[in-house]
């Protein structure tokens, strides 16, 4: 019993002395071992049950007096055992919280007692006693050795033979053998638990990576490994860790809690100390409980990450599958006679019911991953015990080699990245081969013939199979089914031009499907068609760039792309126009340049979805040939090219590129094309560019403010609509942009487009909106086209960014009074108040700078701001906010409300005053502006004015002055001209040199500041004059 | 041969040759006199290739291996069925043979694969091309069945009007509608790298000829 409870029971590592057990699933098996050990004893051997321990063991219960009954006698708080030794000293003795046992028989009682919290108590009895056996039996038997044991006892019955200590000796043997017994129980525990090891760890955190970042619909917005080193068995634990059982350490960002930091070790997952700050140390300590893996600490931790999770739980599980396992459940589908049907999965597109048709029907008869692992999926398939072991057989054997580990590596990070829309779908093999279509027969022939026939047959075969359907899915997966895809990728590797382009006519179709695009990307088909792009002949360049396009679908495909140098030569197809040295004879299989460019087109633009591949596009030259292309008038060509600038124009790098390369241009004209998607494809790269205020320009310049006011009228093709109203609103960040579309009467079309329409949609519409509004004119056709109310009515919604884009156009009308009017009447205000508490920092920021002009115009404002309950204090709370835009339109609201007498007085009641003067130490111009205004305002009140200076808002404001910026010289002057009224705020500014700044404000050209510099100077001069008098009088 | 016969005979031959220019023609013309021989010895007899002479050519340079094959392209070449290729056959099959239109090599792929030359290519025909296109399976019972197999694909896929065999207007809507199916039962065509070493072998200098 003392070796496995010190060397199994895993203790926790502070303070050895007093330690507590930890509450691991070892430590709750070993327990229930003892617990089953002590409740037969009294059964198995009631003589020695009733032997009486040497010591008493002690330790305190959670049990009541009360719980005991009879068999002992009890008062209040004691209880006492009828059972007595020879001393007559009952056996059991509780004084609450004490409880001193001292037999097998009454521990036996105890536990029964407890019932449910024999656990509780037994852990406590452990901990209470670490040696129970010297208590039990005496210290000479505590210090028996495993080796020496049965000389031991051997000795001790020659040595005295007592019937005493014969007992003593059966249970010092008895007690040896629960020992051993604890021992092997421990291990085969061990043993039956999954132990988590590096690759299983690796390949959980890779996958989670994958499923990580911005946005809402992933799991966690970051998961990050401590250290970048792996040593090479796979853990990332410095060595002294790693001695016990610990891999690595993460730190993962979930959406909705603090940073957590995880070790991972073999026993499990568990929270730890954290990094400490300063040395970026971890606290290795143990904090929270031991779980079995990361995903089940992660759900319990953060509950959007169990909700996402679970959207992608289906995704996730089929990742985590190994193809053994993958198989494995098939055939558990197979054998319960269940098909997964498509409401069960993901789906994307319309594939999905002839799949679960297909699911039902087809036969893997050539599948390449059963044969691969048959052998281990057999061993395995057997029971889910078995199926663990089977799992550990595995991953065994591929450490043992250099080579294999390589080969599991890869395959890891490559799952990793399977996280795409596209790749959600789960690969399925068919099992019953009942009812097979007869398409799979003949593609099987076909396949034969394909194998086994000369150039002459392979041709006629690839021409036959070329007439199935191979848009239909029955048909794409009988080709891969039958072992199709393999050799049709043997076929690239060849160097028969007729086999090459027959077998790629037939990948071009098939890798429609995202399955099949996966198969090929494993089957290495990617680093071969890329290769084929070199080739002599135009059109298996067109064929393969074709395929390359459909394929490069998912990340890992477009990152093959890139690694295989694809993007280069992808480039290189572009530039049709320098090879225009066309060889005099034209072979059979040439097609012309332009087709060319246009399929090197469409490759990019599926590979532009990466970020490092746009990286990869820009360096390898690719902004001028596409811009060289865009001049064309093929719509297939112009589709592709504008579609790869529209994905690339998110890079910082290509708007500059786009401008320099006079791209908006020929993007204008092709808005003008008949072609919708192509309009789509243009408004969208418009809007990516038309940040950039020149890029905004040349829209005007070059004549597309009028088509996109146009396109408007398009009502029904809602991308196109998106597409085009975000171009909009970017152009409309121009003034003089904005005065052209009141030209072509887009305003109103605007407002027209307020109701209705999908979100996307309505966030530009909004925005623009909110942009022309910026404008008297504009502000006043808003309101005549009865637009306010559709906007107020906008301020209900979820959508975070359409929130911020309605608050601004809000607050843009409420400029004006009459358009005030009607918010007000409409309630708008209280709404916008409302989403003060919205959680996003950028709706706050936008609905507070709303507040301001509402405030301002309102009729009536001072007691409209005092009739929402709380609205005050709310505002005011916000000021502690962490968030600089909020802040400073906090600061800009509270100047407004600051106006009211009354609600001044109410703010500040509820603390305005230290909560500003926290804030003064500030870099931000913005917010140090609106600050500053802010305090002038607040000074009017009672003795505010003292109070900033108590709370030493007087010195930091000083240093405003100091700043670059007009509008804060301008609002800091007349906040110290306020605070200039109270003699120790002089003193102070004084002290902090605000005499001289403020002399030099007076120069300024701006009245108001002169004004307020000058009135702060004659206040504090005017002190000095008093102090002056006071001194000589 | 005189160099004025043989400016006549160039000259007869570009005109009538749509793919060659003249200095081409007179290097063809060159390198099939240096093939049969020396001609001024013999000026009366016929001149030209047999049929081993031409195989051989169609071996050697353009990697034709299929006996039955290149027998058909011989006779294709040889238009006057006298067992030899003269010269203006050998020019006027070459400019095909090379730089045929897409129509003009459909016709003569047609002409090759139409064995007994009755205008279409049948069943029986087919699988006598066909036949050693497949690896032979020593489990099937029948070694031809898969070829038998093959014809009916192929039959499948060009027989248009469904009469069991290929007329000229079946192949030809196939070709035109799958390029790949050209040479569908057999390689008949040089494939494009020998073509290229051919030409750029034999039209390597024209001016040497210039003066002959």
């Amino acid at each position: 019993m003392g070796v496995a409870l010190t060397r199994s029971a895993q203790w926790t590592a502070a303070g050895y002395g007093t330690g507590t057990l930890e509450i691991t699933p070892l430590n709750e098996e070993i327990l229930k071992e003892i617990i089953v050990f002590v409740e037969h004893f009294i059964y198995k051997y009631p003589q020695e049950a009733k032997f009486v321990f040497v010591e008493p063991l002690e330790w305190n219960t959670d049990l009541k007096p009360s719980a005991f009954q009879s068999g002992y006698f009890f008062s209040e708080t004691t209880v006492e055992s009828q059972e007595v030794d020879k001393n007559g000293q009952p056996l059991l003795f509780l004084s609450v919280p004490k409880i001193k046992v001292r037999s097998f028989g009454q521990l036996a009682c105890l536990l029964s007692i407890a019932k449910d919290t024999k656990l509780k108590e037994a852990q406590a009895c452990i901990e209470g006693n670490r040696d129970p056996v010297v208590k039990i039996l005496g210290s000479e038997f505590g210090e028996m050795k495993e080796d020496s044991i049965a000389l031991n006892i051997l000795n001790k019955i020659k040595a005295d033979d007592d019937h005493e200590n014969e007992i003593k000796m059966k249970i010092a043997i008895l007690l040896k053998e629960l020992d051993l017994h604890l021992l092997n129980h421990t291990l085969k525990y061990i043993s039956l638990q999954i132990s988590l090891n590096p690759v299983t760890v690796k390949k959980d955190i890779e996958l989670l990576q994958s499923f990580s970042g911005k946005g809402e619909k992933t799991v966690l917005e970051s998961i990050e490994y401590t250290s970048d080193y792996e040593f090479s068995n796979g853990c990332r634990a410095p060595p002294w860790r790693q001695i016990h059982g610990e891999m690595c350490y993460v730190l993962v960002k979930p959406h909705d809690v603090e940073v957590l930091c995880i070790t991972c070790s073999t026993e499990g997952v568990f929270l730890n100390g954290g990094k400490t700050d300063d040395e970026g140390d971890i606290d290795y300590e143990r904090k929270s409980e031991v779980y079995k893996d990361l995903v089940t600490l992660l759900k319990e931790k953060s509950a959007i990450f169990s909700e996402n999770m679970s959207k992608q739980e289906f995704t996730f599980n089929e990742e985590q599958k190994n193809p053994i396992e993958e198989k494995q459940i098939k055939e558990k589908e197979a054998v319960s006679g269940k098909v997964i049907t498509s409401s069960d999965r993901p789906k994307k597109n319309e594939i999905s019911f002839v799949k679960t048709h297909m699911a039902k029907r087809l036969e893997p008869s050539l599948n390449w991953r059963t044969k691969v692992d048959f052998k281990i999926h057999k061993s395995s398939a057997k029971d889910s015990q078995e199926e663990k072991h089977g799992r550990l057989e595995k991953t065994r054997p591929s450490l043992s080699h250099g080579k294999t580990v390589d080969k599991t590596e890869e395959t890891i990070s490559e799952s990793s990245s399977e996280s795409e829309e596209d790749e959600g779908q789960p690969d399925h093999r068919q099992e019953a081969n009942a009812d097979l279509p007869s398409e799979y027969w003949q593609i099987q022939k076909l396949v034969k013939y394909l194998k086994g026939g000369n150039q002459t047959a392979t041709v006629i075969a690839l021409c036959s199979m070329k007439d199935f359907n191979l848009a239909q899915e029955t048909c794409q997966l009988a080709i891969r089914d039958v072992g199709g895809l393999e050799v049709l990728i043997n076929l690239l590797d060849t160097d028969e031009v007729k086999c090459k382009i027959g077998s790629l006519k037939i990948l071009k179709e098939i890798s429609h499907n995202p399955q099949i695009r996966r198969n090929i990307v494993d089957l290495g088909g990617l680093p071969i068609m890329v290769s084929i792009l070199d080739s002599s002949y135009k059109s298996l360049k067109c064929l393969a760039a074709e395929t390359i396009a459909n394929v490069a679908k998912f990340k890992r495909a477009r990152r093959a792309v890139r690694q295989h140098g694809g993007i280069n030569k992808l480039v290189a197809l572009l530039d049709c126009a320098q090879n225009s040295t066309e060889p005099a004879q034209s072979s059979l299989y040439e097609t012309r340049d332009v087709e060319v460019a246009r399929c090197g087109a469409l490759a990019l633009w599926s590979c532009s979805k990466s970020h490092s591949n746009k990286e990869a596009i820009r360096k390898a030259g690719g902004i001028p040939l596409l811009a060289q292309l865009l001049k064309t008038s093929h719509e297939n060509m112009l589709i592709p090219v504008v579609g790869t600038l529209q994905e690339c124009a998110s890079e910082e790098n290509y708007r500059a590129a786009i401008k320099a390369e006079k791209i908006i241009e020929n993007l204008v004209k092709n808005l003008n094309s008949e072609n919708e998607q192509l309009q789509e494809h243009c408004a969208m790269a418009i809007y990516q560019c038309a940040e950039d205020e020149e890029t905004r320009d040349l829209v005007r310049l070059h004549g597309g403010l009028k088509p996109l006011a146009n396109l408007l009228n398009n009502t029904k093709n809602k991308e196109l609509l998106a597409a085009v109203t975000g171009a909009i609103w970017k152009c409309s960040i121009s003034k003089e942009n904005v005065i052209k579309f009141r030209e072509y009467k887009a305003i109103e079309t605007l407002v027209g487009l307020l109701t209705d329409q999908p979100e996307e949609v309505l966030v530009n519409v909004v925005g623009a909106l909110g942009e022309c509004c910026q404008e008297h004119e504009n502000r006043v056709i808003v309101r005549r086209c009865g637009g306010i109310q559709p906007l107020v009515n906008l301020l209900v919604g979820i959508n975070h960014a359409l929130l911020v884009n309605v608050t601004k156009a809000v607050g843009a009308c409420a400029v004006e009074p009459e358009s005030m009017a009607i918010i007000d009447r409409l309630d708008g205000v209280r709404l916008l108040w409302s989403l003060l508490k919205n959680p996003h920092p950028d709706v706050k920021a936008s609905a507070a700078w709303a507040l301001c002009p509402c405030i301002e115009n309102a009729k009536d404002a001072g007691e409209m701001v005092r009739s929402f309950v709380g609205g005050l204090e709310l505002v005011v709370n916000l000021l502690k906010s962490d968030n600089k835009e909020v802040l400073a339109s906090v600061c800009a609201a509270i100047t407004n409300i600051a106006k009211d007498q009354e609600n001044l007085a109410v703010i500040t009641d509820h603390g305005v005053v230290p909560l500003l003067s926290k804030l003064a130490n500030t870099n931000n111009d913005k917010l140090r502006r609106h600050l500053a205004e802010a305090v002038s305002r607040c000074c009017m009140w009672g003795r505010n004015r003292v109070a900033f200076g108590e709370h030493r808002a007087v010195a930091p404001l000083v240093r405003y002055l100091k700043s670059n910026d007009t509008n804060v010289h301008r609002a800091t002057a007349q906040a110290l001209y306020q605070l200039s009224e109270d003699a120790d705020n002089c003193i102070t500014m004084h002290e902090n040199g605000a005499v001289k700044l403020l002399l030099d404000m007076v120069g300024s050209p701006d009245q108001e500041l002169q004004e307020a510099a000058a009135g702060c100077i004659s206040n504090i001069r005017r002190l000095a004059l008093a102090t002056e008098k006071a001194r000589y009088s | 041969m005189n160099r004025k016969k043989l400016q006549k005979l160039t000259d007869n031959l570009t005109k009538n040759c749509k793919h060659f220019n003249r200095s081409e023609v007179t290097c063809l013309i060159k390198l099939f006199y240096n093939l049969v021989g020396d001609v001024a010895e013999r000026p009366v007899a016929v001149v030209g290739l047999d049929r081993n002479a031409f195989r051989n050519i169609l071996h050697v340079t353009f990697g034709m291996t299929d006996d039955m094959i290149m027998d058909r392209v011989f006779r294709t070449f040889d238009k006057d069925n006298d067992g030899c290729i003269n010269v203006s056959e050998w020019v006027n099959g070459l400019t095909v043979f090379l730089r045929g239109s897409l129509d003009e090599k459909t016709k003569y792929c047609f002409e090759v694969f139409d064995l007994n030359g009755d205008g279409f290519i049948s069943k029986e025909e087919m699988f006598h091309m066909l036949k050693n296109s497949l690896l032979k399976q020593p489990s099937e019972e029948d070694p031809d069945e898969g070829i038998k197999d093959l014809v009916e694909i192929t039959l499948k896929k060009m027989d248009y009007d469904h009469d069991g065999k290929l007329s000229f207007a079946d192949y030809e809507k196939a070709v035109r509608e799958e390029t790949l199916l050209l040479e569908a039962f057999g390689p008949c065509l040089p494939d494009p790298k020998s073509q290229m070493e051919f030409e750029s072998q034999v039209f390597k200098d024209p001016t040497d000829f210039s003066d002959m």
